[in-house]
Order: structure tokens, then sequence, then C-alpha cells
């Protein structure tokens, strides 16, 4: 099997080594993976503030690199919402690029999405050892139903025990240019948000969006707590078997 | 200033405030997660998914034939006995019940809840004409006598601590130290019975208004509103057209729906359907009946793309939700409704070039629209609105340059490349420039994903 892998613009940009996890993983469970090299960014920030027609730009720019026929496979919630949610209702006015996006979106998946529903990697199973929780995004709760599958991952790693955080898909005031407009409460969510965190008892607090992670890290440095925040694609991969 | 061009609500000092205030950080948080739990409890294993449909169905037709709705309404308020005003925007709805105050003599009005009296600042209105309005419902009343104005749409006074409440009636009731919400609910119980029982006139809100029968509804739960709609010789009603409900049948689902959205009931302790006039072999109701329906707006919404917004039901679901409205409370967003909801109808109702910067007080985290008993897609329509303000030049020049660059970058991957190497070397320059963002944010690596397949 083959995919396409875009990495977000978050990942290249900040978290390489997340990249380099989800190259580990899929490859690990047979996949080849393609990485095409003219990816940007899928226009999630120009889209949540407003800037329909410069997400359009990123838009248009994506559907031309990601062509079929291979499955397109996204380390984030938030990205994979966009393209499959998102792109097909920017383009009314161009019935090539509303069939071409409806096409993408069908054969976009959220990293879980593909772990779990297309690998069933969780029948393998992962290794690992501590305690985690799991922050439940946004866009991948809500825009894609993601609910289950981040946690079918969790629950197949031997030796990790899976702490559950209160009120787990609660925003945690990141919101992409809501960080930038609104950063007091932006913070004040994250702080929150780590309140449940630590709640929950776990070492380690893992995710499927790097936009949380990073807002939640930042929460994390500003009180020097001890806990480790990890995205799903590297705890994973740490435990490959 | 230009006065035509009202002044943009200043949303982000506002909030900083909020979020320094301790006792309200505390109230929010402690209200919030158990409106949320009470809810889920209600909901319970209720076929709420159909429910949601239903209403939403029924709130679509009305809102597909608003004018004939109203009319239906009107005539067979009329045939019971009701007296109907078209009031086209707030100033006329105040004028209008200020009218019939004076015509009648009453200058001792009781009143029952009602958020579109604040949405047309009827109390100021009337007290400007020496007319002495007194709130009844317990969380209105501890805000009228504090001076504010509501925090939350069901519940008022939602920001308020006992002690609060307490230290309050203390100072301006006269009546002596207790943060007992036993005792301070019968304090301004004794008082409040004086005041039903001498009034002249009471005016209230309504939930629904029945086209078919000319009948409106009051859902409450402290009885106020039963007193201040049978005790009063005269009854003025304030409501908003988009309230219809085709008929009595439709009334069910949304008696299903809206105590179990709002404060997680399964019926709230009263429920008052009111046709017309107190009739001859009847011993309550009013001698006079006035409803004052307000357009303010709303018929140009329901021609337009956010006619779905008027299916909402008031019911505050969506606030007791959101995390930014969970977190700073009401006050904040400085206009009638607060929360998701009031985003929205802040922007539609008010404009954008007031309201605009409210659109940011959300994450767009779609918690709203999952409560939401009508089904309204809240953030999708915040979404929407946010165009509208970049389409209208309301976003700032720094942001639309920031975005145009980055809508450039996207479709060039070297310069996109370009950008990410520059933003490594540059971070130190960045950090000078808006340390806040920055500080919490990583600093890019200087060899990106892409660079390292290569």
């Amino acid at each position: 099997m083959r995919v396409q892998l875009f990495a977000t613009c978050l990942v290249d940009t900040f978290y390489p080594e997340t990249g380099e996890a989800v190259l580990r993983l899929l490859r690990h469970f047979g996949v080849e993976v393609a990485y095409p090299r003219e990816q940007t960014c899928c226009g999630k920030p120009a889209n949540s503030g407003g800037h329909a027609k410069q997400a359009r730009k990123a838009a248009e720019h994506f559907i031309s690199v990601f062509r079929g026929p291979d499955p397109v496979v996204i380390p984030s919630g938030s990205c994979a919402s966009m393209v499959k949610n998102h792109y097909p209702g920017m383009f009314h006015d161009n019935i090539r690029l509303f069939e071409a996006s409806k096409e993408l979106a069908s054969r976009t998946f959220e990293l879980s999405q593909f772990l779990v529903n297309v690998l069933k990697a969780h029948e393998r199973g992962f290794v690992g050892n501590g305690k985690i929780t799991y922050h439940a995004s946004c866009q991948l709760t809500r825009e894609l139903a993601v609910r289950q599958e981040p946690l079918t991952l969790i629950n197949s790693i031997e030796g990790v025990e899976f702490c559950p955080m209160p009120s787990a898909d609660r925003c945690c005031g990141f919101g992409g240019v809501f960080m930038g407009k609104l950063p007091e409460i932006s913070m004040a969510l994250a702080d929150e948000k780590l309140d449940t965190i630590l709640e929950s008892g776990a070492d380690t607090v893992t995710g499927c969006d790097h936009g949380c992670l990073m807002n939640i890290s930042d929460a994390v440095k500003r009180r020097g707590a001890d806990i480790k925040v990890k995205h799903l694609a590297v705890v994973l991969a740490e435990g490959l078997r | 200033m230009n006065p035509e061009i009202p002044q943009a609500v200043c949303f982000r000092s506002n909030s900083v405030g909020a979020l320094q205030n301790v006792s309200l950080r505390s109230a929010m948080r402690h209200i919030t997660s158990t409106f949320g739990k009470k809810r889920l409890d209600a909901i319970g294993d209720n076929p709420f998914e159909q429910w949601r449909d239903k209403a939403s169905e029924i709130k679509m037709e009305v809102l597909n034939n608003l004018q004939d709705y109203v009319s239906m309404f009107s005539r067979n308020a009329t045939a019971a006995g009701a007296v109907v005003h078209h009031a086209k925007d707030a100033h006329m709805a105040c004028d209008i019940v200020a009218c019939l105050l004076r015509d009648h003599g009453a200058q001792k009005v009781v009143k029952s809840k009602s958020m579109i009296s604040e949405e047309i600042h009827l109390n100021a209105f009337l007290e400007r004409r020496n007319v002495q309005v007194t709130e009844t419902d317990l969380g209105e009343y501890i805000i009228q006598i504090a001076g504010e104005t509501p925090s939350h749409i069901i519940v008022p006074a939602i920001h308020k601590s006992r002690q609060q409440v307490g230290q309050l009636f203390c100072e301006k009731l006269g009546c002596e130290y207790t943060d007992n919400p036993a005792s301070l609910t019968r304090t301004a119980k004794t008082l409040l019975r004086k005041e039903f029982l001498t009034a002249q006139a009471a005016i209230s809100g309504a939930n629904f208004a029945i086209a078919e029968s000319g009948s409106i509804c009051l859902f409450t739960n402290e009885g106020n509103g039963r007193m201040v709609t049978t005790l009063p010789p005269l009854h003025i009603v304030i409501t908003s057209i988009d309230k219809m409900l085709p008929k009595l049948a439709d009334l069910p689902v949304f008696m299903r729906l809206l105590p179990r959205s709002a404060t997680g009931q399964i019926l709230t302790s009263y429920f008052s359907l009111i046709t017309g006039t107190r009739k001859e072999s009847e011993f309550t109701g009013s001698q006079h009946l006035h409803i004052v329906l307000l357009d303010n707006g709303r018929s140009e919404i329901a021609r337009g793309e956010f006619k779905e917004m008027l299916k909402c039901i008031r019911c505050g679901a969506c606030m007791n939700v959101c995390p930014v409205y969970g977190i700073i409370g009401g006050h904040a967003y400085d206009s009638t409704y607060p929360g998701p909801m009031g985003v929205i109808l802040s922007s539609l109702l008010n404009g954008l070039s007031q309201a605009h910067p409210l659109l940011d007080a959300s994450t767009l985290c779609g918690a709203c629209a999952e409560v939401c008993p009508v089904k309204i897609p809240l953030a999708k329509i915040i979404s929407r609105l946010r165009e509208l303000k970049v389409d209208r030049g309301l976003a700032s020049e720094s942001e639309m340059i920031g975005m145009l660059s980055f809508g450039i970058a996207t479709k060039y991957p070297k310069l996109f490349e370009f950008g990410q190497s520059v933003a490594n070397r540059a971070w130190p320059l960045a950090r000078l420039i808006d340390k806040q963002t920055i500080d919490r944010l990583p600093r890019p690596v200087s060899r990106s994903f892409k660079r390292r397949l290569a």
C-alpha cells in the first residue's frame, strides 16, 4: 500500500521528530510513504481567521499537489478536517475544483483514523511504560468524529496505563489565530487544561494535534509542571514492537 | 468621533479585567460545570437527536413564512382580547410600552424576566419617565439593585457568589448580613410580595408565541411569572417576531428541549400559556393585555444567509459549554447577549462595525453547535461572519498583510521554505516585536522536516 504524507506546517517548522515518527510508524506497518515536496500549509489559519481568499489559495495548491489515487495521511485532526470538511465548501463556483476537493476529501485520513481503521495497527499493538492521558482536540472530535481511534491505539500499548482526564474534549484555548488575538484567554484556558491533565495522574499527555500540544507545552513550561507532552505518533513510534 | 459609527466593543481589555476577577472565575467554574452535568443527566436516554431535528424543522417553517405567522398570531391574539403592537425597532417598542403605561396611569410596574426588554434597554427608558420598575426574577432583582446588567441570558446573576449577594442585600436593602441562600431568597420574597400587590402594571417576556391561538408561553421557576401575569390589571408582553410557533401541537418538543438545555431540568417549575384577557367566568388573568412584537432587524435577518440564527430559543446551553464564556463570564462581551449565540446576534442586530471584536471570542471548538437544541451551526456562522468582517475591511492592517503573505507563500513551496528559514533566524527579532506570542511558541527548527528528508 502507498500513501502520501502531508506532514503539516507545524510539524515541518517546529516538530520534525513527529514527522519522522509518522514515517517510522507507517513503514513499520508495510506502507510505502511518499512525501510530496511541493506541500506547504492546508490553509487552516486563514480559514479560521476569516481570510477566505488566502485559504482558497492554499486549498488550490494542496489539491494540485495531492493528486490521486493514493490516500493522504495527516497527523493532525484540524488539518485533516480542513481538507475533508472545509475544502469542498470553498469551491461552489468552480465545478472542477469542487469535484476534485470531494475526491480528495474521500481519500484523506487523520493519522489515528488511518492506523486503526485501515491498518488495524492496534491489533498488532505497541509496548511502552508509564501513565498516559489524552487530550481530545476539537476538530478531531467534533468535525471528524474521531473519538475512539486514539483511545484504541493508547489502550493497545502494553505496559502503559491510560489515565483519562476530566473533560478531555474541552478546548485547550489554542484556536489558531485565537491564540494570538486573545492571548490572555488562550493562556487561561491552557492553564485550566493543564489542571485537568495533572488531575489525571499521568506522566505524559498525548494528542493528535500539534497546535493544542504546543499550547499545552507552553502552559507546562510557564508552570514548571512535571509532565511530558508528546504527539500520539511519537508515543506509538517509540513503542513499535 | 463620528456618532454615526458606533464604537467597537473593547473585548480584549474587558476579558483581561474579567480574568483577573478571582471570585468571578470561581463562580463561573462552578456554574458551567454544574449546568453541563445536569444537562447530560436530563437528556439521559431520551431521543434527543430526534427532538432537535423536529424543533429545528418547526423553527425553519416559521422563518420561511415569518410574516404569515406574525399576521396569524396578531389576528388570533386580537380575537382573544389582546391588543397587538408591531415595533420595528427598540425605540418604537420602548415608546409603545411607555405610552401604554401613561394611558393606564401606571407608575409602578413589576416585571418578570425578559431578554427583549434588555435588548431595547426598556428599564432605563421607563425610569427616565419616572416609572418605577421592579424586576421580580430573583437573579434579575439582584442585578437590578446592584445596578448591573445580566451576565447570562438564563441566570442573570451567575457572576455573583452568595457572599456577594449577602453583602449587596446588606448594603442596599438594609438587612442583616447572611450568605444563606434561603434567608436571602426570603428577604427578596417579602419585599417583592408588596410590589406584586401594589403594582399597577406588569411587563413580561414570552418564550414562545403560538400563531394558531394567539397565545404566549412562559417557562419560569420562581412563580414570579404567575404573579406578574395575573395580579396587575394591565399586562404588557414584550417579545420578538422570531418567537412564533405555528400551532399548540408544536409546543411539546420545545417543552422537552428548553428546560433540559437551559438548566438541566426535565420541566421548569411553572409553565404558563396565556390566551387573551380574563374571561367573565375566570378569576385570574389581566384585564388588559397588550403584546408588543419587536422586529429590530429580524425580518431582514430572516431574509438573509444567517436566517438560521433566528431559530434560537434562548436556552443558554451554548454559553454553558463555551470555554471562552466559561472563563470570562458575560459582562466582557458588553452586549445584551453573550457567549456564542451572543457573538452572532450582536453582529447581526448591532452591525459588524460595532460588534466585530466579539467574533474573535471563539476558538471555533464547536462545543456550542454540539449542544444547540435547534441545531444552529453556531461555530460555522461565527466563521462566516469573520469572512464578512475581513471583506468589509474591519480586520487590522497587520493581520491583512500577514494573511496575504501567508496566502501567497502557500502557493510557492520555495517561498514557504524561505519563510521557515527566515523564521528560525529572525526569531530573536520577532521576539522583540511580539514577545507575548513568540514566547509561547517553540523556536522554528533550523532544518525543517522537509529538509531532513532531502
